[in-house]
């Protein structure tokens, strides 16, 4: 009897009229990554767009009516929301700086060579390895006003009298927030420049030594401008997410007290699912894409300007 | 051979269990993690249920009490879930949004048995869209041992002899901050003020329009106000919730507070509290004209608008509010029926607490009934905070709070 033997697929116009093209085949073994991409990003990303145009408040009499740009108007001419924008921007740029210049500190420290450097890098990095709402439920106990970490140790140091409720001042309790949000997170940083740090061809060192440069000058002529692109990485990456930030606001505050903590993303999750208005929730979720999309944009083009000054 | 039999038979015995669960009407029934009845009572009673109903099967998922509504609002109407543990406030927003389905018509005997505060929470426009099934109320929870060390007997009966009482404790130096509360930018601060502008007398919205800006309600929140200033009120209530004034009252630091019903059983677990046996509860004090009142903190167990099996929904949440299932579990939640409260099981549960509740429900107060009451409960919280915080006087709040509440009602 004859046996057909299978062939293996061929490259294109090799095969018969029934065979795949490479291009074809390369195709279909996306195609399965591609379907879940267009399901779980792209669809939803249409119908939220779609929510922005339309009212999509559950509880409205005219919900499913066509509304045009009439949400973000909605949302662009009430004071709440530029109050939120306001405590979003303040939690974005005052962590990032923090975390940044704590991250690039630790970098620094932890490039040198001596004893125990790869037990203390292991060290550094483990905040970050915490899941934030972990850290988020961390830090809630530290700064409890009655059994907090901190309370016992700023009262045992006698720094304070009585125990402070660090959590019970809007502006106070936002900054707790980024302190939370920067212990967790300056690690991360610190990952990436010291990264960087090694590639710093050590001769430049020398050169500069030789130079007479001291120091500061040595960290501001050689290793800041190497750090530069890495920098750069670092403050877009962090500042989308941090303007994004919710779950440390979910545990720590849920937003109060008096709205101290309350941020854009909060904000639209109490509107969505709290008061059953999608359309607003989405409609913020959208100027919150905007605006990391501006802010990337401005810091892409930074960047191109110091390509070119290099 | 022996292999290929043994093969054969473990896929009959898949196939065959496969069409025994598709023979069963599957609900999937969505409850919470706190307070109320627990696990163990709400997984034994279910599985009651499904041994006198053998043609369903019934799906517990338990969640925090946080997770709740967001877990019914993205599942319960695409169907995820048959029967939804809802809540009062919730009633009139999932009624208006198509979340929860109307209930079929209770008989007038058993309406008649049900506390009426807790049966009116359940409804919107003339309709029901849920049944009371955990019932429970704030209290008024004192330190025995502290009044005894300051010379009182009884526990307040009025809010004038609770501030007397408050400052003779903070004089004698007894306790520092002898009321703590629950204030925290959160539900829980909305519901103590239903409480306190009840008991003055005032009332938070009525015929589905807010009312915040009158004179009683003013008197309230002044009187919040100036109760936190004396230093009578400990200051840090804003950042507490229920659990963390259980932590101030259980450690003796507190000789008053309002909770729920769980209060009593943490403040009295020795694993947890300094003051096990010298926690009294008693109704939460008057006021002028007004002899007592409180929230209801009361959840219903409502059919979700996406189930394919109401029919069989309804049957589990007729079990599970029952008289049978209530009696053999009061330890965690008191029962909705008036009648049981004679029980000997039901009083045996918890004398304490029993005594007092079958009194304190009769005044029971819901939070406004209006289906925006969410996005209204969370202006209200930031609008009291900044009167506690001092940032903006009672009448200054309230105003705002008058208009923004007008803005959300339309």
């Amino acid at each position: 009897m004859h046996r057909v033997v299978p062939q293996p697929a061929r490259g294109r116009g090799r095969g018969g009229e029934g065979d795949l093209s490479e291009q074809g085949f390369a195709f279909l073994l996306l195609s399965p990554a591609a379907l879940l991409i267009v399901v779980v990003v792209l669809v939803p990303l249409i119908i939220t767009f779609v929510y922005t145009l339309t009212d999509m408040n559950l509880l409205s009499d005219t919900k499913g009516r066509f509304m045009g740009l009439a949400n973000y108007g909605a949302v662009l001419g009430s004071s709440w929301f530029w109050e939120s924008l306001g405590r979003t921007l303040y939690f974005t740029f005052v962590s990032l700086i923090l975390e940044v210049g704590l991250g690039l500190l630790f970098a620094l420290l932890l490039a040198g060579s001596f004893p125990g450097v790869g037990a203390l890098r292991a060290l550094v990095i483990l905040p970050w390895a915490i899941p934030t709402n972990v850290s988020g439920a961390l830090w809630k106990w530290i700064l409890h006003p009655d059994y907090g970490a901190l309370n016992a140790l700023l009262s045992w140091l006698g720094l304070i009298k009585e125990y402070q409720a660090w959590l019970g001042q809007p502006w106070l309790a936002m900054n707790m927030v980024i302190l939370a949000d920067v212990w967790k997170m300056a690690p991360y940083s610190a990952i990436f420049f010291l990264a960087a740090l090694q590639f710093i061809n050590r001769s430049l060192y020398e050169a500069a030594r030789i130079d007479g440069a001291g120091v500061f000058r040595r960290f501001r002529y050689v290793t800041f401008p190497h750090l530069v692109p890495t920098l750069l990485v670092v403050v877009v990456m962090r500042s989308m997410e941090k303007f994004k930030a919710f779950d440390l606001f979910y545990i720590m505050t849920k937003g109060g007290p008096a709205n101290g903590t309350k941020v854009l993303t909060y904000d639209a999750y109490l509107r969505g699912f709290d008061n059953l208005d999608y359309s607003a929730a989405a409609t913020i979720s959208y100027v919150i894409a905007f605006l990391v999309l501006a802010f990337t944009i401005v810091y892409l083009r930074l960047g191109r300007q110091e390509d070119i000054h290099d | 051979m022996a292999k290929k039999s043994i093969v054969l038979f473990a896929l009959m015995a898949l196939v065959g269990a496969g069409l025994w669960a598709a023979d069963k009407v599957v609900l999937n029934a969505l409850f919470m993690k706190q307070a109320g009845f627990s696990e163990e009572d709400i997984t034994a009673g279910t599985k009651d249920f499904m041994d006198k109903n053998p043609g369903i099967q019934v799906n517990l998922t338990f969640v925090a009490y946080e997770e709740l509504e967001q877990k019914i609002l993205t599942a319960a109407a695409a169907g995820g879930y048959d029967v939804v543990l809802s809540d009062g406030p919730f009633t009139a927003k999932f009624a208006k949004g198509g979340i929860v389905k109307e209930i079929p018509p209770l008989a007038a005997a058993d309406k008649a048995d049900i506390f009426p505060g807790a049966l009116d929470a359940c409804e919107y426009l003339g309709k029901y869209w849920g049944m009371p099934w955990i019932n429970d109320v704030r209290y008024l929870f004192y330190n025995k041992k502290m009044l005894q060390q300051a010379g009182f007997k009884n526990p307040p009966a009025t809010l004038d002899e609770m501030i007397a009482q408050a400052k003779a404790l903070k004089a004698k130096k007894i306790v520092e901050y002898p009321i703590v509360l629950p204030w925290n930018q959160a539900e829980t601060l909305t519901c103590d003020f239903t409480t306190i502008t009840a008991l003055f007398g005032g009332a938070m919205a009525k015929d589905g329009k807010p009312t915040l800006y009158n004179d009683a309600n003013k008197k309230a929140l002044d009187w919040m106000v100036a109760a936190i200033k004396q230093g009578l009120v400990n200051p840090k209530s804003i950042t507490y919730g229920e659990d963390d004034i259980n932590g101030v009252f259980a450690g003796g630091n507190a000789a008053f507070m309002f909770n729920w019903t769980y209060a009593y059983g943490v403040t009295n677990d020795p694993s947890q509290s300094k003051v096990v046996g010298d926690v009294g509860i008693a109704m939460i004090p008057g006021n002028g004209k007004v002899k007592s009142a409180t929230v209801n903190g009361g959840q219903p167990l409502s059919i979700a608008s996406g189930s394919k099996h109401p029919n069989e929904a309804w049957a589990y949440i007729l079990y599970m509010t029952g008289k049978d299932f209530q009696r053999a579990h009061p330890t965690n939640s008191l029962p909705i029926w008036r009648s049981l409260y004679d029980d000997p099981n039901v009083v045996k549960s918890n004398p304490d607490v029993v005594k007092v509740a079958k009194t304190q429900y009769d005044y029971i107060v819901n939070r406004p009934k209006v289906p925006y009451y969410s996005a209204f409960s969370s202006m209200l919280q930031v609008k009291i905070q900044e009167a506690l915080l001092g940032r903006k006087s009672a009448d200054q709040a309230l105003k705002e709070a008058q208009t923004e509440g007008e803005a959300l009602a339309q």
